[in-house]
């Protein structure tokens, strides 16, 4: 998590707003002056707002999810990041380079080298082949054509659609169609790809089989990406940092694991109920000090309880546990014990409830 | 006050406009029209320039080649039709209106139709416009051709070209409009240049009707053809008129069905593309 910190910001986005409608303009004027609610700017002018001070960082490497129900403006804010959509006010700087400040040539460049999309409809051009298609962002940038052909073969196998690409689209399976979207995106070789919702149209299975392949695949080719899902559960799955949003704002940023223990309102609270905390959260989040420890029971041998790693996920913590003697854990961070799971904080961790802060948990239900 | 004095005319406003083109812009008519003879000539001095049975032979022989056996024969049966008719040369003179007519028509409407498609403006202003050069009677707008170009091909040709523009466009509008929007999004994402938006993408979405527009244009150009024999177009619309003036019953029919034969090729040909690139694109 702290290596993540400080890996370079790619886009990075500062109090996007957007409004809809004929008199956009001025509404956005009065939302900065007077600081109008949504339902006034509808009220007043007339005007959606798509999205509302949105600010966000996305890193070198990182899996970015945004999750949102529909209407939530997960969509609009995407088609920021590579100003599809124009914002109404605030900025994307991508790779440092203000997207507004680009001419029309420079903005192609920059979606063309360096910001891939892959869409829910997936948009595959039904007259050309899986090959083609494949090769198609790269046609356009103006590649001769064996070099692009090699460049979207090795995308495609990548994909594992070697065998398929003189195929034509509409004799493939949503989910390999949605592989040839994602070929598509990687073959240009960008470091940013946006994902708009892409596998909310396919089964389920389809869909767990894509989101760890596509997890792994980025992670392999070292690329950032934005992710966008409805989906709580896929954003866990794909996600190394998940932002929540509602009504155009983003309402929490965080880890898997930071949003599941701390949701920061009763919105993401409701939403993260139903999530297992199994393999999302870790000991070091469970765990108590040493010296509290000890407190509760004096004179115990830490040396020989079991250990393990404070990455280790609850899952891993149960079986510990139900190897251990006497039900304490031991985390130990680079040979010295940093804390120490008992069965009452596992049980806590399991119910949702941080060992650091247990009232809070019940505070809030109450 | 009376009503009579209210009575208007819009032939009186446009008279002098008329006479004025001709008294000051003749050369520039005088060249059009000369430009399209000499391109409807050399159309007509190609087609006849074969013996009529090796010209049935090699459209047909093209036909198979690019769409199979069965439009091949039909095309075959169609010219043949009109060749025992004892209407050959009239034939070809009515296709080789029909075709100067219809890319005329096409390299007008199709612009004006992709920016009608693009910005709501145009659309709203050239949408009366093409109901009214579809609903007035192109007899009415023979009139004043003729006073400029005074009988023969070219203002049969420029009636069928302004006959034929209103389905070609109206049809390229929607085929644009139809393009999926995600689709053109695509394009923009990927940092498509304009141009290859249009014709890698849209062009191959907006294609089948687009095509649909096409056959639409050559049919109605067709009938105008035949229409504008009244001022000396010539070909089988010509064959009709002097059917109709002498009262000759067989002369008529021959034309008649002459001219069916001329709309089946040109319908089915058209048609064909159409299908075979539906097929393709599976």
């Amino acid at each position: 998590m702290k290596q993540k910190d400080t890996a370079e910001i790619l886009i990075d986005c500062q109090a996007l707003w957007k409004i809809f409608g004929d008199r956009s303009g001025a509404a956005m004027s009065a939302v900065t002056q007077r600081g109008l609610t949504k339902t006034q700017v509808l009220q007043e002018f007339d005007c959606v707002v798509g999205v509302a001070d949105a600010s966000l960082q996305v890193r070198r490497g990182e899996i970015f999810c945004i999750m949102g129900l529909s209407g939530s403006g997960k969509s609009t804010l995407i088609r920021m990041l590579n100003r599809l959509i124009v914002p109404s006010s605030g900025r994307v700087l991508v790779k440092d380079r203000d997207l507004a400040g680009l001419n029309a040539a420079e903005l192609r460049q920059m979606r063309a080298r360096h910001i891939g999309m892959v869409f829910q409809s997936v948009a595959l051009l039904p007259h050309r082949t899986v090959l083609e298609n494949a090769a198609f962002g790269l046609e356009v940038q103006g590649l001769p054509k064996p070099e692009r052909a090699k460049a979207a073969e090795a995308a495609l196998r990548q994909v594992g659609l070697g065998d398929w690409m003189q195929r034509y689209p509409s004799e493939l399976s949503g989910g390999m169609q949605q592989r040839v979207g994602l070929a598509r995106a990687i073959a240009a070789d960008p470091e940013i790809i946006l994902m708009d919702e892409p596998f909310s149209a396919l089964d389920p299975l389809i869909r767990r089989q894509l989101q760890d392949e596509f997890r792994q695949l980025t992670k392999e080719l070292g690329k950032s990406a934005v992710f966008i899902t409805h989906d709580l559960e896929e954003a866990i799955r794909i996600g190394d940092r998940i932002a929540i949003m509602k009504d155009g704002a983003i309402i929490q940023v965080g880890t898997a694991e930071e949003i599941v223990l701390n949701p920061a309102d009763a919105y993401v609270a409701d939403f993260v109920a139903g999530i297992s905390r199994l393999h999302l959260v870790k000991a070091h989040s469970v765990m108590v000090p040493v010296t509290e420890f000890l407190k509760g029971s004096p004179g115990r041998d830490i040396a020989g309880l079991i250990t393990t790693r404070p990455e280790a996920d609850i899952d891993e913590l149960i079986g510990l546990t139900v190897r251990s003697e006497d039900g304490a854990i031991a985390v130990a961070e680079e040979g010295s014990v940093v804390g120490v799971v008992t069965t009452r904080n596992l049980l806590l961790g399991v119910k949702g409830t941080p060992a650091a802060a247990p009232d809070t948990g019940i505070a809030r239900r109450a | 006050m009376t009503l009579a004095s209210l009575h208007f005319s819009p032939g009186a406003l446009l008279a002098p406009l008329v006479d004025w083109l001709n008294a000051n812009a003749h050369p520039l008519f005088a060249a059009i029209s000369a430009v399209c003879e000499a391109v409807l000539n050399a159309i007509e001095a190609v087609l006849l320039w074969p013996p009529a049975l090796l010209l049935i032979a090699l459209v047909a022989g093209a036909t198979f080649l690019a769409m199979g056996l069965r439009l091949a024969i039909l095309v075959a049966l169609s010219l043949g039709f009109c060749l025992i008719m004892g209407l050959w040369k009239e034939s070809i003179e009515t296709i080789a209106l029909v075709t100067v007519a219809v890319s005329l028509a096409v390299s007008i409407a199709f612009p004006l139709g992709v920016v009608a498609s693009r910005r709501k403006s145009v659309e709203v202003v050239l949408r009366p416009i093409l109901d009214i050069m579809q609903t007035v009677p192109p007899w009415v707008y023979l009139i004043p051709v003729v006073m400029i170009f005074s009988l023969g091909r070219v203002p049969a040709l420029i009636a069928t070209v302004v006959y034929g523009i209103p389905p070609m466009l109206r049809l390229t509008t929607l085929a644009f409009k139809q393009v999926p929007r995600d689709l053109l999004e695509l394009g923009q994402a990927i940092g498509a240049p304009p141009r290859d938006i249009l014709l890698k993408i849209e062009l191959p979405a907006a294609r089948p009707t687009l095509l649909v527009g096409l056959n639409q244009c050559i049919l109605l150009s067709l009938a105008m053809v035949v229409l504008a024999g009244l001022v000396g177009s010539g070909g089988l619309g010509g064959e009709v008129t002097r059917g109709l003036s002498r009262m000759e019953m067989g002369l008529g029919l021959r034309a008649g069905l002459a001219i069916v034969a001329v709309a089946v090729l040109l319908d089915r040909l058209t048609r064909g593309t159409l299908q075979r690139k539906r097929r393709g694109a599976r």
